[in-house]
């Protein structure tokens, strides 16, 4: 297998989630591939997002959020006592569902925010990572004559592969997406699922999404989610050509979902 | 299908009608507010009139300010006004905006609606009181330990000098601050409620502290919003009038020290209006209440052009 030669970024083990009383994740461990995509589907509601969450320490931001567990990364607990959050999310970028470039701040500024806010001053070095993360999320020739306007006078697409730049700018080796392109025509998603082809030459990719083609175009891997818990996981061409358990079976062929 | 679309027909038309209504009453409504503004405009110039048929424009560059000599002169007000309300400023604006801070991204949540029925509260209480509170408590307490410490601490500066009276244009703007408080807060608090979570979780998905999140996903984006909420309390605070006469010891001069007695152009108006003898002080006042009204706007003014400054690229 293709696993051998190479490592993996994240390992996940007894990961346990949930808000207040009530339990989310359930007991999930998996593994994460270097430079490779790696799927999480299931149907709504099945704490997709709230495990991606755990991954970069965002979940515990939520008031009553709890979790268990470890992930390690690059066999480093990110939840070690001591670990700052702030550091792990240096580490594991995210894009969201919905685009939020920061309103009243340019596209220049909104990929160089990453930078600033980690105290870096040098202007070249800062234009230096602006150009190369808007190169690297395909939107360079549609912005570099407009750095200036503002990241909000964008399409829906471009505000979502500005977020992806933004995210690409201070060079974190994994980057979570949320169904980043849920609220994108299929134009924008088709641009977007072309760029994670290139990204994941260098960055490591965990997406969550909808859209079962979606995972199987896009991703190495994928997981499956059923109620918090990890049903099945495989490389994507065995799990949608051949899946072990039923129920993964029933959801890719539409029984319920 | 073609009488459901004859219904829709009909609906769409009694829609426009409404429409027609409503629009037309805004219409009104806008048409009747700029003649009642031109009319106090209009009301207030006439009245100041014999003063400037009398003096000429020196009435806006004399700082001499004496009915028994009939000398008006509105330059000390305006200093008053101004300086007051800078100081009101100067401690409210830290305060609102910590506390709105405070109350929308750190406190407990269930903490913050008895905290801001609080400071809306101190909106509730009347002026006068304010201006009582201020005589009897505020006044004594910087004649007492304010003024000699600050005084004591910086021997060469003027601003703090001169002899403690407790009452004067210090004094006032700090009244002033604390009739201020509960409008900017409240009204910043609204602005960063509204500005969407994703901001503040995008910040912090790019390792951002909590305070860095704060400050780009939050204060930024509500920084127009917040401008908008100062220049409200800086109209209010310009005007407020009870208060600032009972405190502010009521002297027509411009000093150097922040602590001795002086006026404003409300308070003087207050103070002189029902004992105004001569034709030319009542029209002076006027004037003054003129000239109170063109900073007003010309301060408005100002506030929007940073304001639509603070929008950010567009
Ligand atoms: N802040 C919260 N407080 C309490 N419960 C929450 C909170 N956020 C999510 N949940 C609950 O957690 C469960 C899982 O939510 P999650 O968003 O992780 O699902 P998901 O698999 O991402 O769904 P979708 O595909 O619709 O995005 C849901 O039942 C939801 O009600
Ligand atoms: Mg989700």
């Amino acid at each position: 297998m293709n696993k051998d030669s190479k490592s993996n970024i994240l390992i996940i083990d007894q990961l346990t989630a949930g808000f207040g009383k009530s339990e989310i994740v359930k007991k999930i461990s998996m593994q994460v591939t270097e430079k490779e995509i790696t799927a999480l589907i299931g149907p709504s509601g099945c704490g997709k997002s709230t495990f991606l969450r755990c991954l970069n320490r965002l979940h515990e931001e939520t008031p009553d959020a709890w979790v268990h567990g470890k992930v390690n990364l690059n066999n480093k607990n990110i939840y070690e006592k001591g670990t700052d959050p702030v550091f792990v999310r240096s580490q594991i970028g995210m894009v969201f569902q919905k685009p939020n470039p920061f309103p009243s701040m340019s596209i220049y500024d909104n990929v160089a925010a990453g930078l600033t806010i980690r105290g870096i001053k040098k202007k070249t070095y800062i234009a230096e990572a602006v150009e190369r993360s808007l190169i690297q999320a395909a939107l360079w020739t549609e912005v570099k004559d407009k750095l200036k306007s503002a990241g909000t006078s964008l399409s829906g697409g471009q505000q979502q592969r500005l977020c992806i730049a933004r995210a690409l700018a201070i060079s974190p080796p994994v980057i979570l997406m949320d169904e980043p392109t849920s609220a994108l025509d299929p134009i924008s998603t088709a641009k977007i699922e072309e760029l994670l082809h290139q990204l994941k030459k260098e960055v490591t990719i965990v997406i969550v999404t909808h859209n079962m083609q979606q995972a199987a175009r896009v991703s190495d891997q994928t997981a499956f989610f059923l109620l918090g818990e990890l049903i099945e996981m495989d490389s994507t061409k065995k799990f949608f050509t051949n899946p072990k358990d039923p129920r993964s079976e029933n959801y890719i062929t539409g029984r319920f979902g | 299908m073609s009488e459901f679309i004859h219904a829709k027909s009909i609906k769409n038309n009694e829609v426009r009608f409404s429409d027609a209504l409503f629009y037309n009453f805004l219409r009104l409504i806008t048409v009747l507010i700029i003649i009642l503004f031109a009319s106090v405009f209009v009301f207030l110039y006439r009245s100041s009139e014999p003063l400037f048929l009398e003096q000429g424009w020196s009435f806006f560059k004399e700082t001499t300010w004496s009915p028994t000599t009939d000398t008006y002169g509105v330059l000390a007000f305006v200093y008053g006004t101004l300086v007051s309300s800078f100081i009101a400023l100067l401690f409210a604006v830290p305060v609102s905006m910590g506390s709105a801070l405070f109350l929308t991204q750190l406190c407990p949540r269930f903490l913050v609606s008895p905290i801001r029925s609080i400071i809306e509260l101190l909106a509730a209480i009347p002026s006068v009181v304010y201006g009582l509170w201020g005589i009897f408590v505020l006044a004594p307490f910087i004649k007492n330990y304010v003024q000699p410490v600050l005084s004591g601490l910086t021997p060469g500066l003027p601003f703090f000098q001169g002899p403690p009276f407790g009452l004067g244009l210090f004094t006032a703007g700090l009244i002033l601050a604390i009739m201020i408080i509960p409008t900017i807060t409240t009204i910043s608090i609204e602005i960063f409620q509204a500005v969407p979570k994703l901001y503040k979780e995008g910040a912090k998905a790019l390792g951002a502290t909590d305070w860095e999140a704060i400050k780009i996903a939050v204060i930024k984006p509500g920084m127009a919003g917040v401008l908008a909420a100062i220049t409200l309390g800086l109209g209010r605070a310009m005007g407020e009038t009870m208060a600032v006469t009972m405190v502010i010891g009521n002297r027509a001069d411009i000093s150097s020290s922040l602590f001795s007695p002086a006026a404003t152009m409300a308070s003087v108006i207050a103070n002189e209006y029902a004992e105004a003898g001569s034709n030319l002080h009542s029209a002076s006042l006027t004037a003054v209440g003129f000239t109170l009204l063109l900073i007003s706007m010309l301060v408005n003014f100002g506030a929007r052009y940073i304001i639509k400054k603070f929008r950010g690229p567009i």
